[in-house]
């Protein structure tokens, strides 16, 4: 799996990591599967990115799983952006990232609600402000 | 293909599916947290059966199970439609009960957002499952375009349900329709408060239109 990690400072425990996850390994996966992928990523504090978005049953599907493990002990759900495949470009910036410069899918940012203080969206870009606690 | 194309196909599928069935039409009311969802449905419910659904709050995720009013009989322009309004709890992708600490006591507050996430859950898979059509109710005074926004209209949209979408809240001032409108261009957007009770001729006119 493509993986990007910004340790941010000398302990690597103080890191955030990035996971860019490729449409080819998604299209491999059963849709819980996803889910638990993303979910057990977002569990540990990181940032999970999808080349290929996920399709609305998958979606529906997220939201419900992520109401079920909601605990007031820590974690309070999800923030997530996605540009939709009519906006993207084929030379996206994930595509150019991964070699593929023919990319029409749609791009998904998912982050821990907890560590994603702002998760903004306009015409070109997704921005998201992370804190590390 | 053009708008309009694309909106008179919507309706056309959307009464191709509603005049199939026999049985009241189960109709799910979705919509962000606090775009009036249930001062809708009571408003609904009291107007057509004299009795209300839920209770109305300020307080985010009041409404924390779906609640069904049953047999709800729609009569306008000589045409009567019966539907069975679900009012869900309002879709969010996260819940935070400290944010409910300010008006309640933390052990309530738990109690609250737990309530809240598997109302959540249960409106997920309704949608998925259980719904014939969906009104979708958003606060016109707020930005449309949020994710969760967009994400359920697209799960809306993939089961092919019949949706007309209300700006609530027109008599704020902030009001903006037009908003909602350029938001969602490919559905029919009904303007109404469902407070103060403005422009629910028109909301009953396209119920018993659209889902009759």
């Amino acid at each position: 799996m493509p993986k990007a990690t910004n340790t941010g400072g000398d302990d690597p425990d103080d890191g955030i990591q990035i996971d860019l996850i490729s449409g080819e390994r998604m299209s491999e996966m059963a849709t819980m599967e996803k889910i638990r992928m993303i979910l057990d990523g977002v569990h540990d504090g990181n940032i999970v990115i999808l080349e290929d978005g996920l399709t609305p049953d998958e979606e529906s599907r997220l939201i419900e799983t992520t109401m079920a493990e909601i605990n007031p002990d820590g974690f309070n759900g999800i923030e997530i952006e996605t540009y939709p495949k009519s906006d993207t470009k084929d030379s996206s910036l994930l595509g150019r990232i991964m070699g593929n410069d023919e990319s029409e899918a749609k791009l998904t940012v998912i982050g821990p609600a907890n560590r994603i203080e702002t998760l903004h969206k306009d015409e070109t870009l997704i921005s998201a402000l992370v804190s590390r606690s | 293909m053009g708008l309009f194309t694309e909106l008179k196909d919507s309706i056309s599928r959307a009464t191709d599916r509603l005049f199939s069935e026999q049985e009241p039409k189960r109709i799910g009311i979705y919509g962000p947290p606090n775009a009036g969802k249930t001062t809708l449905a009571n408003r609904i419910a009291r107007d057509w059966t004299g009795d209300a659904i839920g209770t109305e709050s300020h307080i985010p995720h009041e409404t924390r199970r779906a609640r069904r009013k049953e047999n709800v009989e729609i009569e306008r322009n000589g045409k009567s439609v019966t539907i069975d309004i679900v009012d869900t709890p309002g879709v969010t992708t996260k819940v935070d009960y400290e944010e409910f600490t300010d008006e309640m006591e933390e052990d309530d507050a738990i109690r609250r957002s737990r309530e809240a996430t598997e109302g959540v859950a249960e409106a997920m898979h309704w949608l998925r499952e259980d719904v014939d059509g969906v009104i979708y109710v958003l606060d016109s005074a707020e930005d449309p375009i949020t994710q969760v926004n967009t994400m359920l209209i697209g799960i809306i949209e993939s089961r092919d349900l019949p949706v007309l979408i209300f700006a609530n809240k027109i008599d704020l001032d902030e009001s903006s329709v037009k908003r909602i409108e350029d938001a969602f261009p490919q559905h029919k957007t009904v303007p109404l408060s469902a407070k103060e009770g403005d422009n629910m001729d028109e909301v009953y006119d396209n119920i018993a239109q659209y889902f009759g």
